[in-house]
């Protein structure tokens, strides 16, 4: 099946290169292809992808092709940081990626000079703050989310005390961070702070460690198959939830992995291919049959990246390439699916390249990720 | 004391998984000096090749086994015998290890580009349910592991010295020169154990993925684990590498619950710091006298 | 056969310089980024090609050390010290520590020599991620600047290059200098026969001490150019992984030989850029690319030239390229 995505790939390639000369609006994206983020920078690129090919079925950007080239970082920031200097000096119209926030900050110093519009996937809290004015996010900033979850955990569950379990990397700790300077402000208490390793298996002591704290509630934060395992071992130690988590822990991969253990878990999902709207409905039916498995939410981000620069280009530019103007354009612009089918959910960014957008509490009931609220847009 | 047994037992577990891989390791170093950086990898892809055989030829999962069994026999152990290790034999193990890690990054990359980064489900072997032991939950797959795994090398110990050619394997591993001046065909000797090895990986792609998923990038950090398992049981014997893996899970869990969780690969590499500088045949291994 | 091996030897040198001198001119600047990350991990290789080629100890900790350089222009640049200070202390510092590892070298070898290095960077890579109060952990530290010589700023690339290169060639020299010198003869003594080294009054401890130290020092004196190339650090690149691959470098190049982590290097960092044509598939193709190197010249690319030019190399008077594993003895039990 992959074979033959790349066979098709590589053909595609061949007869683009063959097709004569009509005009070309480059696109690049630069990201984690292999190495140690290689799921969520493939399903990144694989948004990207998507979104291309459509687009160019029906005629491209203002009448213009894309021109894809992908740029693999192999998730370390000396390549990211070469690659990116590679696709700008192939003087793309726009970039997409990286998904990482580490290589996210090395290639900022790069698109400040370039003045080049990038559509990040990174969510930690501090990329907007750090002056890069071309810098645009895909997905809200953790900053944005983690207020949306504790405020969900004092509410909803009346937590006194929360015990945490995450992933030690760059996903993970920045959101334990951003999560932790919540908690404090709204007197919810740390009962235990449990760091995990990407890629770890057995997770008999982590849970023994939450057991002893004897919190109110659990919160789960780390890539989807650990997360699957974390709740597996929770099960069968007998640790009481409630289990709360973000957008990884409630998704449909997790809820597959862990099969039975993951049922009644409950949070906050920022961004998720199994929203309950109808233009996000299809695209995961349109994803899924493209390349034969399920999107999670960085295919999201790259898909509607695309379609991003598409809207702006030909609506608020008038369908002329000039990549200052787009980025000028974005700052404060508001995308409805009204005006653009691709954008999938309403999204709003700000002067900084921060996203607003709805998002969903959710419960996994019966095996399914059900959404039993809709939280507005901040700026509401 | 119920956390106290289940962090125990649990660890003993894990520490199953660590120890079948290990073994491999054990048994190529002593026959060719062999140091094989893509042992992890060697236990990711033949789980790919069942899925393989599953989703694209419809097999049913025990037919998909016997055809991985085969493949693995053939490219891990066969070919990469013939095709890799024998031309660098001569060399020093240095070369080996470099081309090893080539090939590490080869099956990691292929499996990633040709099957998908995902992590994917894979038919457990054992109902997903739980034995509950002095008032500590632990799951019969875990369980069935640690069984099989000391199983398997038992049933290997009774082989090298219960039958002549696993004597005849144990002489090649104690000696090369000797083995071959009493007439004993060596280069065979050698490829069994290669063989064995690619049996073994098997055996362990199918316990471990059940847990672990199929993964492309699975076979780093089992890899690594598996080496220091190697390592501290004694890279010289294959009981040790059982031990070395048991020792190992215990220690990794009691690290994570009574010292740090950021921390929890130091104590077992200080561990091995401390065995090699002061125990370098590791717990069970024996002096190594011979000169390459 | 001796003299057209030397004017090869030297015409493929001056081709070499020539080539790097007028570069920047021939390459966009990304070319001119690919070249210096070249030039930061030859140094490093060089580092371990003195631990490893001609003294023989097997060092996987060479990633620690060019980390700990990093870490160390980088934090204490963005606190506002000039680049030279920190770039003498990330040398004499990774020497210090290098000298402290060497020490179970004095007890063990060879493979076990290389687990110990192993976990060591291992170690090290953990305190990189778990100490945020020191290295930003996963934070990692941003605008690290670029130096300033006699007034001129190094912050385009292309200067930045040149700078990196005059590096290079010091260093080049310096160590040419030290292989030359009764210290590099000591430096292979120690490789070939420890015992009869040790039995000619050759103070083997303290030459194997220095093999390490000085390639660690090296090592840091590289982190501490890729902190500034780079101009953004986190712990991911100083992983176990490049530890290997610089490993790869020096055996691909030809361990032992001067040039061999010259070459090492353009496999290691140029080839999979070469490759990147082939899409998905270039990091497949670099892997098989260096099966097969090390399946048809298991001495490295120099030493395959080697034996190529040498039809019957016995009167070779330059530094005698074996393998460490191959020749010497093993030393296991301490």
């Amino acid at each position: 099946m992959k074979l033959l995505k790349s066979i098709a790939s590589l053909s595609a390639l061949a007869l683009m290169a063959a097709t004569p000369a009509v005009a070309q609006v480059k696109l690049a994206y630069i990201g984690e292809i292999s190495g140690q983020l290689a799921v969520s920078g493939g399903n990144f690129r694989d948004g990207v992808v998507l979104a291309v090919e459509e687009i160019n079925a029906k005629g491209g950007i203002a009448g213009q092709r894309i021109n894809l080239t992908l740029y693999d970082t192999q998730t370390n920031p000396g390549v990211a940081r070469a690659q990116t200097q590679k696709a700008l000096d192939d003087n793309p119209y726009a970039v997409l990626g990286p998904v990482l926030s580490g290589n996210v900050k090395v290639t900022m110093p790069l698109f400040i000079q370039a003045e080049m519009p990038h559509f990040i996937g990174g969510e930690a809290a501090d990329l907007v703050t750090l002056g890069d004015k071309y810098l645009f996010r895909t997905s809200f900033g953790q900053q944005i989310g983690m207020p949306k979850i504790a405020n969900y955990i004092r509410d909803e569950i009346k937590a006194k005390s929360i015990a945490l379990i995450w992933v030690n990397n760059d996903f993970g700790k920045t959101g334990r961070d951003n999560l932790l300077k919540e908690l404090a402000s709204r007197n919810i208490r740390l009962a235990a702070d449990v760091s995990t390793e990407a890629g770890q298996v057995d997770f008999a002591a982590d849970i023994v460690k939450l057991k002893a704290a004897n919190a109110d509630a659990v919160f789960v934060y780390s890539n989807e198959e650990e997360c699957a395992r974390i709740m597996r071992e929770a099960k069968r130690q007998g640790l009481k939830g409630p289990f709360v988590g973000d957008t990884t822990l409630l998704s449909q991969k997790t809820i597959e992995l862990a099969a039975d253990a993951a049922e009644g878990v409950q949070g906050h999902v920022g961004l998720t291919s199994d929203a309950p709207l109808k233009e996000v409905e299809e695209y995961k039916a349109r994803f899924q049959k493209r390349f034969n498995y399920v999107s999670d939410h960085n295919g999201i981000k790259g898909y509607t990246g695309v379609y991003a620069i598409k809207y702006v280009t030909e609506k608020k530019l008038g369908g002329k390439f000039d990549r200052k103007a787009l980025a000028e354009a974005m700052r404060g612009l508001t995308i409805t699916p009204k005006d653009e089918p691709g954008i999938l959910i309403e999204t709003t960014w700000d002067q900084n390249g921060e996203i607003d957008r709805i998002s969903f509490l959710a419960e996994v009931v019966g095996g399914k990720q059900k959404i039993t609220k809709i939280l507005p847009k901040i700026g509401k | 004391m119920a956390d106290f047994i289940q962090l125990l037992i649990a660890g003993l577990a894990t520490g199953g998984i660590y120890a079948l891989a290990a073994v491999g390791f054990t048994l190529l170093w002593q026959t060719s000096q062999t140091i094989n950086f893509a042992q992890g990898e060697f236990v990711m892809l033949p789980a790919f090749f069942v899925l393989i055989g599953m989703s694209f030829f419809g097999m049913p999962f025990w037919l998909a086994c016997v055809a991985a069994l085969i493949l693995s026999m053939i490219t891990l152990g066969f070919m990469f015998k013939k095709l890799l290790v024998d031309p660098m034999l001569n060399h020093g193990t240095l070369p080996l290890v470099i081309a090893t890690i080539g090939l590490a990054i080869l099956m990691k990359e292929g499996v990633r580009e040709f099957y998908g980064a995902d992590a994917w489900p894979f038919p457990p072997l054992a109902e997903a349910t739980n034995v509950t032991v002095l008032g500590a939950a632990l799951s019969l797959q875990s369980l069935i592991i640690l069984g099989i795994t000391i199983g398997a090398v038992v049933a290997l110990q009774l082989f090298l010295s219960g039958t002549r050619t696993g004597r005849q394997m144990q002489a090649t591993a104690l000696n090369p020169s000797v083995a071959r001046i009493l007439g004993i065909p060596v280069e065979r000797m050698i490829l069994y154990t290669f063989l064995i090895n690619a049996a073994l990986v098997m055996l362990a792609a199918l316990l471990i993925t059940p847990i672990y998923l199929a993964k492309f990038s699975n076979g780093e950090l089992l890899g690594l684990y598996a080496f220091i398992a190697a390592i501290i049981g004694g890279f010289n014997q294959m009981r040790g590498a059982i031990v070395g893996g048991l020792v190992l899970g215990v220690i990794d869990n009691f690290t994570a619950v009574y010292i740090s969780t950021q921390y929890r690969l130091v104590v077992p590499l200080v561990f091995l710091i401390i065995i090699i500088l002061f125990r370098p045949q590791g717990l069970l291994g024996r002096v190594e006298e011979r000169t390459v | 056969m001796m003299v057209s091996k030397k004017t090869l030897a030297v015409a493929a040198m001056a081709l070499s310089v020539v080539f790097l001198l007028v570069a920047p001119f021939l390459f966009k600047p990304y070319g001119v980024f690919i070249l210096s990350t070249w030039v930061v991990m030859t140094i490093a290789a060089i580092g371990l090609n003195l631990t490893l080629g001609y003294a023989g100890q097997v060092s996987l900790a060479q990633a620690a050390f060019v980390g700990i350089g990093s870490y160390i222009t980088a934090y204490l640049t963005t606190r506002g010290w000039p680049f030279w200070s920190t770039y003498m202390l990330a040398g004499t510092s990774c020497f210090i520590v290098g000298w402290l590892l060497g020490y179970p070298a004095l007890r063990v070898q060879h493979h076990y020599l290389a687990f110990v290095t192993l976990a060591f960077n291992t170690l090290v890579y953990l305190i990189f991620r778990n100490e945020e109060w020191l290295t930003r952990g996963i934070y990692g530290i941003m605008n690290i600047p670029r130096p300033e010589v006699l007034g001129w700023s190094m912050a385009k690339p292309i200067p930045f290059y040149y700078f990196l290169l005059a590096h290079l060639a010091l260093i080049s020299a310096a160590t040419w200098a030290l292989i030359q010198s009764p210290w590099g003869r000591a430096f292979i003594a120690v490789r070939e026969n420890p015992i009869r080294a040790l039995s000619l009054g050759v103070d083997t401890r303290r030459y194997t001490l220095m093999a390490f130290a000085l390639g660690a020092g090296l090592g840091g004196i590289s982190g501490s150019l890729y902190a500034a190339l780079v101009q953004f650090i986190d712990p991911t690149p100083f992983a176990l992984g490049l530890s290997l691959n610089l490993l790869l470098m020096v055996i691909v190049g030809g361990s032992g030989y001067f040039f061999g982590p010259f070459l090492g290097a353009v496999v290691a960092v140029l080839l999979p850029e070469w490759l990147r044509f082939a899409q998905g598939y270039y990091l497949m193709g670099y892997a098989a690319l260096v099966m097969l190197l090390m399946i048809f010249c298991p001495t490295g690319l120099l030493g395959f030239a080697d034996r190529l030019l040498t039809p019957k190399a016995k009167s070779d008077s330059g530094p005698n390229p074996v393998l460490p594993d191959s020749a010497a003895p093993q030393k296991a039990a301490g």
